[in-house]
């Protein structure tokens, strides 16, 4: 069996992130009565990033549900939905307003289906945001996703593309566990190949976004892109950087990143969370253990600065692992320059 | 359980298979209760428990006007809930020992015991955290088009918690059919609620534009007119309730509240177990109308008494799980 890559491309679309994201709600709500989305001006405003655009009008405000500004309480609400026979996608409009919903995901949907020894469950998606640099200063800029895969029981995707995005949104719903889906503000506007109709990325699966033989980059979500510019930078001054992104925390697909680390032999991980206790010294430390006879140099990692994000955008451009700073980090692990002091 | 006759409710008639019904309940629950203490005094079982007695009339009344397929959620002082939504005795009391046969394989213990195959969506240690899970499952049987009906059972020191309110605003809202219950036991804890809570706890439910109504929570039946009423509007389509309910927890906040003379007097908790018990109210009630006569109820407490004494022998002989289970049910 054959497929001719004009079939291929005819099914692959140029989309936005934001477009891939709707279109994997709508093939989920069209495919599944028991979906429905709840949030702050989900349905006729589509959301302040306009993401959900049109979605009430085919399906209508009993499924694209707008609700109070009460994060807790959708929470709660979608929790106890989810626990008998509905699959709600809860819109928390800023990661930042996580601290809101807190008990309700950590104490309660997390350990739903634990407490009750699986005899409940909850299948439910929060659908969320990360991400610095929109000058939108400290109460709407966190990226506190390592927050959610420290506590088992939650998983955690962090698409980096827009096929990602509705890929693994798709896998999110259809899986019966709850998942914090975390989207870069800033990436809705990207474009990229997405398939059309059908397209679901499983958790757990890390995807090789650049190959390299000189140095492995593990990055997530906006950062991928970030990652991608600077190995095109470091391939100009003759390194081959291979860009792996994890797509999920948990599950952790370490098997892959093992792998590319035991082919490189360096290994730069990068994370817009904060650098300190975040999600790179989980993936630094899995690699460091697993491929240690293997490494060349120890793992280094670049994250978020430690401060909050500050409003002046000079200010805030410090606290964002940037390209070039991905280079310099590159160019010191492969020994091209001195490590400052 | 069945669905209650409204017209007899209505008339103050109950039929006696319900009376003795709600009453070998509420001796389940009393005397279920009564052995978990000695089991913890025992040092037979481990953690914490939150005894119900003194309250059992709150949830045999509630339950008693639900059906099997309707939801109810709980609160850390659960064990009453779990028994009147219809749990069997011999499993709760394995979970409560932490045992393999329990209704949550031992992993979730008292105070989070959950009974799916009776709608109970599970015992709650967060303090009004179970509210928005009664909502949702409220909201879910509407949307499903099911007519089943939720109820969400919190203690009054959940009112201060803002989860409530952004629930109860959305169930008014929507209409959802649920129905909440506080049990005002007194006492938050160690403190009294006087001083918890500020203004009328009916004019918060009604503030949202949810029908309150306060009721004797020693009084079974009362009760159980109080919570037909609100199920039945819930289930019509006609939105959310709230009861009031006034109760008494006889013991302490848990099982080693022993010395509770700095929050409340002795007389104070003998006045409530001598004069209004609920257990004693309906056998009163039921031997005043000739309903039944004091061997009908001997028997009920003589084949309760049994049941427990084999419930717990099952669960003291039953097995831990075995290590394989730490791990099982982190994820579906």
């Amino acid at each position: 069996m054959s497929t001719s890559s004009a079939a291929v491309a005819e099914q692959t679309r140029e989309l936005t992130l934001a477009q891939a994201v709707n279109e994997a709600l709508a093939e989920e709500l069209r495919r599944d009565p028991a979906v429905f989305v709840i949030g702050e001006d989900v349905a006729e405003a589509g959301t302040p990033f306009k993401v959900l655009s049109g979605l009430v009008d085919e399906f209508g405000p009993e499924r694209i549900v707008d609700s109070p500004i009460s994060e807790a309480g959708i929470a709660g609400i979608g929790l106890g939905a989810a626990m008998t026979g509905l699959r709600p996608v809860i819109d928390i409009m800023f990661g930042d307003f996580l601290t809101l919903v807190m008990d309700q995901l950590v104490n309660q949907a997390a350990k739903t289906h634990y407490m009750s020894g699986g005899a409940l469950k909850a299948p439910l998606v929060i659908r969320t945001t990360l991400g610095a640099t929109r000058r939108s200063a400290a109460q709407h800029s966190q990226s506190l996703h390592a927050w959610f895969a420290h506590v088992p029981g939650l998983k955690v995707a962090l698409p980096s593309t827009p096929a990602d995005a509705k890929g693994l949104l798709k896998a999110a719903i259809r899986d019966d566990n709850p998942v914090v889906f975390f989207e870069d503000k800033m990436m809705f506007q990207l474009k990229g190949p997405v398939p059309a109709g059908e397209h679901v990325v499983a958790l757990g699966v890390a995807d090789v976004k650049r190959t390299g033989d000189d140095l492995t980059i593990v990055a997530t979500s906006s950062m991928i892109q970030v990652a991608l510019e600077a190995a095109e930078t470091l391939a100009e001054q003759g390194v081959e950087a291979e860009v792996v992104d994890p797509r999920t925390l948990r599950p952790l697909d370490a098997d892959t990143l093992v792998a590319s680390a035991k082919k490189t032999g360096r290994v730069l991980v990068l994370d817009e969370g904060y650098e300190g206790y975040g999600a790179t010294a989980e993936l630094a430390s899995r690699i460091a253990a697993d491929a240690f006879y293997d490494l060349d140099a120890p793992v280094r990692r670049l994250g978020a600065m430690d401060v909050p994000i500050p409003f002046s955008p000079p200010l805030e451009d410090l606290t964002v692992p940037s390209a070039a700073a991905v280079v310099a980090e590159a160019r010191q692990l492969m020994g091209l320059d001195e490590r400052s002091a | 359980m069945a669905a209650p006759d409204t017209e007899l409710v209505a008339a103050g008639t109950l039929e006696p298979e319900r009376l003795l019904r709600m009453y070998r309940q509420l001796v389940r629950i009393r005397l279920f209760e009564e052995q978990v203490n000695e089991l913890y005094r025992g040092a037979k079982m481990p953690g914490l428990a939150h005894l119900y007695i003194g309250e059992e009339a709150v949830a045999v009344g509630v339950c008693e006007a639900l059906r099997r397929d309707d939801y109810i959620t709980s609160t850390h002082r659960g064990h009453g809930h779990c028994l009147a939504k219809g749990a069997a005795v011999d499993r709760m009391f394995a979970e409560l020992l932490g045992k393999e046969a329990g209704y949550c394989r031992g992993k979730g213990g008292s105070m989070h015991i959950a009974d799916h195959e009776n709608g109970n969506l599970g015992a709650n240690a967060i303090v009004g955290g179970s509210c928005g899970i009664a909502t949702g499952a409220a909201l879910s049987a509407k949307r499903r088009g099911t007519d089943q009906v939720a109820v969400c059972f919190f203690g009054e020191g959940a009112l201060g918690q803002g989860l409530v309110y952004e629930v109860m605003n959305m169930a008014s809202l929507w209409k959802l059919p649920v129905v909440y219950v506080c049990e005002n036991n007194l006492y938050n804890e160690y403190t009294h609620y006087a001083e918890t809570t500020a203004g009328d706890i009916p004019a918060r439910a009604r503030a949202f534009g949810i029908p309150a109504e306060e009721v004797d929570g020693q009084d079974v039946t009362a009760v159980f007119g109080a919570a037909s009423r609100a199920v039945a509007h819930a289930r019509e389509g006609g939105g959310p309730g709230f009861l009031l309910c006034a109760t008494y927890r006889y013991h302490g906040h848990h099982v080693g509240d022993v010395d509770r003379s700095y929050y409340r007097s002795g007389e104070e908790e003998e006045t409530w177990r001598t004069t209004r018990d609920p257990v004693v109210g309906l056998a009163g009630q039921l031997l005043d109308t000739g309903t039944v006569v004091e061997d009908d109820l001997a028997a009920v407490d003589n084949e309760v008494e049994a049941e427990i004494a084999a419930g717990v022998e099952f669960a003291l002989a039953a097995p831990f799980p075995g290590p394989a289970e730490v791990d099982k049910h982190v994820y579906v």
